[in-house]
């Protein structure tokens, strides 16, 4: 069984109503579930979109199965009034396989656990979504900006920010 | 009486402008030294070869407001800079220069150099401890620790030079070496004290090197960790002083190595001795300093520590052991 | 007249290292808790130098955002050049011609030799030695100089097209390049390694200094030569081969030292590993046009993409979500050097100031490309 099955078997168990299914990914909204992608077009072999509450247990599955996490970046979609969270996982040597998993909240109540206790990668890169989207990372421990000067009030990579 | 106060203005006049010549040119030396180690030209611009270089860098740092930070001790702030030059050119009272030329010839000139060479020490110390700045107190604590850890050694060899020599007056112990190469210290054939003292010449040389904050010992100014060290507050004539001091340090350093190693002012053939000997051993001593600068990077200040008191000083006594068993066998 | 600084064994006092400081290179500032000269807590502060390019991408549209890629990494580029293109490239499935990737990758892998060559000099100033710096700063000098004749500029490129490069190279580039090639050759194991590489001071200093697990490499996301000096064997050219790179018979430096010093080694060896692919890249240079057919107006299909590519400090990721429109929708930069940083405050613990700051000069940080 190679790494991508694997991995796939892994995350699956989190999803236990949701058939795994094969294409490409849509903006779209979709149920929740693990979904294979070609990487050669989209850059990730798997697609996993995960409730809120989800991805703490998604970020072990993935610290098991020995992957790192590259980046956590929000997405903000105006138009659903929904924030979307995208964590890129990656493995450091040995067989490639590239996962993003997603995750969307209400962009009103943008609350999502943190995963800096599983990956400290997660720590910075989270505390910069906080500072361009606003997402509070709940249990987070030091949630303050990063890059933006600490005394700003503005998210600017919101949809409807304007300087 | 009337010989003697023209006698001491003369030597007051030679000795500042041999000091502040030095202090002014070796500046420009190591840039040169430098920029041809390193493929360049270095200045060129001011005068021929750049030899205006030194006179302009100067009245540009006089030309300057000395800026006293505000919260920090003024008058030890502005002390220290003083402090850190007057040692050093009060060190060339007591240098043989050659037979006939040397402001003062001591009994205890030595044990004088030495107890000088403390005082730039604490000008540094000072300095620091007035700025009021986190990276500046870090390095005046640096630099008293390296200053003491090598001034043990130091003086340790320096005894070997004194039992062979029987004398702590830097005049006698150049004339106890005349006569050609094999009559210097470093190579000195009777009694067998070749076998020892091209060591103590080696232990002498490095701790010179730290002793004058040279890289890659310059733990107090290591620009890539303490921003500029003890001078990081001081501007204008202020770090100008700083300066010229550490390169009368290497200066007196230079002259003392060539006194109590190589001959003092003696021609290695025992031909024509005199004061251009002297010179010429200094500048080629001074141009090594440089060389070594420019080339190694920065060694670490536990490192440095350790090399002294681990290596430098057990070998030392070692040393100064053996030498005085050679003295009392032969 | 005031006393400024009391000192007492037990108490600790804060150093700000930067944001104007010699040694870091840039405007980092590290906020230090120091015991003496020992670090009990050094917490980088970053964003001094934070320009917001995420937000200038989805104003502009995707080729607008080409120079805005070189001001990123300025000493790696054109590396970003080429993660942007490869990026856009497969959204909007434009096809490249072969030529234009041999082109590509030969003018990145002198890039990254120049990149390195600045690390290396900027490295030894760190450690005290300035002399190095003028002798990279020769070699670079040379590379700058190409690439200056194809790509017009000689820090902040913009040579990339989507489908292509907008110059072709010349018979000249081609002859100076091989005359390079020979010159680093000829010089790096006489000057480079005999005057440093081999220096006991400079082995004293980075040996056994900044030691940096596998683990936690993988914890925190560490790439480049960070994670190839920890025994990781992870270099995006071979594991996600991207570009012409399969074709080309080149090896992954990887040290298990975990030190300063495997660091050092990773980078000396990658600049000989990429003289053998530049080499290789002349010889097959195949004849062609330079540029694909590429629309005017580019508008990939609405969906998520991702795209790495290996630069000098690691892996940089793009992760490009498009809409369908013209800009766009969201660009998420994952530049190598903000996780490779976010290490340090965890291994600077326990450290001795100097010692510190070597391992920060080992980490090869370029401060707008963690700030973007």
């Amino acid at each position: 069984m190679n790494m991508l099955e694997k991995t796939q078997a892994a995350l699956a168990e989190l999803f236990p109503q949701a058939e795994a299914g094969e294409g490409a990914t849509e903006a779209a909204a979709r149920q929740p579930g693990v979904l294979r992608t070609d990487p050669a077009r989209h850059g990730s072999h798997l697609d996993v979109l995960c409730g809120p509450d989800q991805v703490v247990a998604v970020a072990r599955i993935m610290d098991r199965e020995g992957y790192f996490l590259e980046a956590v970046s929000g997405v903000d979609w105006l138009e659903k009034q929904q924030l979307e969270i995208i964590y890129d996982y990656n493995r450091l040597g040995g067989e490639h396989c590239r996962v993003m998993v997603r995750t969307q909240v209400p962009r009103s109540e943008a609350v999502v656990p943190t995963v800096s206790a599983v990956f400290p990668a997660a720590d910075w890169h989270e505390r910069e979504t906080y500072d361009f989207y606003g997402v509070h990372f709940q249990d987070h421990p030091n949630l303050i900006r990063i890059l933006l000067p600490e005394d700003a009030d503005f998210h600017p990579l919101l949809k409807d920010f304007t300087p | 009486m009337e010989t003697s106060i023209w006698r001491a203005l003369l030597y007051l006049v030679g000795i500042m402008a041999f000091a502040g010549l030095n202090a002014a040119y070796l500046g420009w030396c190591e840039r040169k030294g430098a920029a041809r180690i390193q493929r360049r030209i270095g200045p060129c611009e001011a005068g021929y070869a750049g030899l205006l270089q030194p006179l302009a860098d100067g009245l540009k740092l006089m030309s300057k407001q000395l800026l006293v930070p505000d919260g920090v001790d003024g008058i030890i702030f502005r002390v220290a800079p003083v402090l850190a030059m007057i040692p050093a050119i009060t060190s060339m009272v007591v240098i043989p220069f050659s037979e006939n030329i040397g402001a003062r010839a001591m009994e205890l000139s030595v044990l004088l150099l030495f107890a000088l060479a403390s005082i730039s020490m604490i000008a540094i110390l000072l300095g620091g401890w007035a700025s009021g700045n986190k990276y500046a107190v870090i390095s005046a604590a640096r630099s008293v620790s390296q200053n003491l850890a090598y001034e043990i050694p130091m003086l340790i060899t320096v005894i070997t030079v004194v039992l062979i020599s029987g004398s702590l007056n830097l005049r006698e112990i150049a004339i106890d070496q005349q006569g050609g190469f094999w009559h210097w210290n470093i190579f000195r054939l009777e009694n067998g004290h070749f076998l020892t003292m091209w060591i103590s010449f080696i232990i002498f040389f490095i701790c010179s090197v730290a002793e004058t904050n040279r890289a890659p010992f310059d733990m107090a100014e290591a620009e890539s960790e303490l921003v500029a060290g003890f001078m990081t507050e001081y501007g204008s004539m202020g770090f100008g002083l700083f300066m010229m001091g550490e390169y009368l340090n290497i200066v007196v350093g230079a002259c003392l190595t060539a006194t109590l190693f190589l001959g003092g002012w003696d021609c290695p053939f025992g031909k024509t001795p005199g004061v251009w000997w002297f010179l010429i051993k200094i500048y080629i001593l001074i141009f090594t300093f440089i060389w070594i600068r420019w080339t190694y990077p920065r060694t670490q200040i536990y490192r440095l520590l350790n090399l002294s008191w681990k290596i430098l000083i057990p070998f030392s006594l070692i040393n100064l052991l053996i030498t005085a068993a050679l003295i009392k066998v032969f | 007249m005031t006393v400024p600084i009391h000192l007492r064994h037990d108490e600790t006092f804060v150093l700000n290292l930067g944001p104007q400081h010699p040694a870091t290179h840039g405007v980092l500032r590290v906020k230090l808790t120091m015991d003496g000269e020992y670090i009990v807590k050094a917490e980088p502060v970053l964003g001094y130098i934070h320009r917001m390019h995420e937000k200038l991408a989805e104003a502009g549209t995707f080729a607008q955002f080409m120079p805005n890629t070189a001001r990123m990494d300025y000493l790696h580029a054109l590396a970003f050049n080429h993660g942007w293109a490869l990026v856009v490239e497969k959204a909007a499935g434009i096809e490249v011609p072969e030529r234009a990737e041999y082109i590509r990758v030969i003018t990145v892998e002198l890039n990254r030799i120049a990149s390195h060559l600045l690390w290396w000099a900027a490295f030894l100033l760190d450690l005290g030695g300035f002399t190095p710096l003028l002798y990279a700063f020769d070699d670079r000098e040379k590379v700058i100089d190409l690439l200056e004749r194809v790509t017009g500029s000689r820090l902040t490129y913009c040579y990339m097209r989507f489908g292509g490069v907008y110059n072709d190279i010349d018979d000249e580039f081609i002859a100076g390049t091989r005359d390079f090639i020979k010159r680093l050759r000829g010089r790096m194991p006489s000057l480079y390694h005999d005057l440093v590489t081999h220096n006991i001071i400079l082995i004293k200093r980075i040996k056994d200094i900044g030691i940096i697990t596998p683990e936690q490499c993988r914890r925190y996301g560490a790439t480049g030569p960070v994670a190839r000096g920890s025994g990781i064997n992870y270099d995006v050219r071979k594991n996600e081969p991207y570009s012409v790179y399969p074709e080309f018979d080149f090896d992954v430096p990887v040290f298990d030292e975990c030190d300063s010093m495997a660091r050092y080694m990773v980078r000396m060896h990658e600049m000989e590993q990429s003289l053998r692919i530049i080499e290789q890249a002349l010889d097959k240079l195949p004849d062609g046009p330079v540029m694909g057919k590429a629309p005017k107006v580019l508008k990939p299909e609405a969906g998520y993409y991702y795209s790495a590519v290996e630069t000098a400090r690691g892996s940089l990721g793009h992760r490009l979500i498009c809409d369908g429109g013209k800009n766009p929708y969201k660009l998420k930069l994952r530049s190598p050097t903000f996780s490779n940083l976010s290490l340090y405050g965890e291994v600077a613990e326990g450290m001795l100031l100097a010692d510190a700051l070597a391992f920060m000069g080992s980490l090869d940080l370029v401060i707008p490309e963690i700030d973007r």
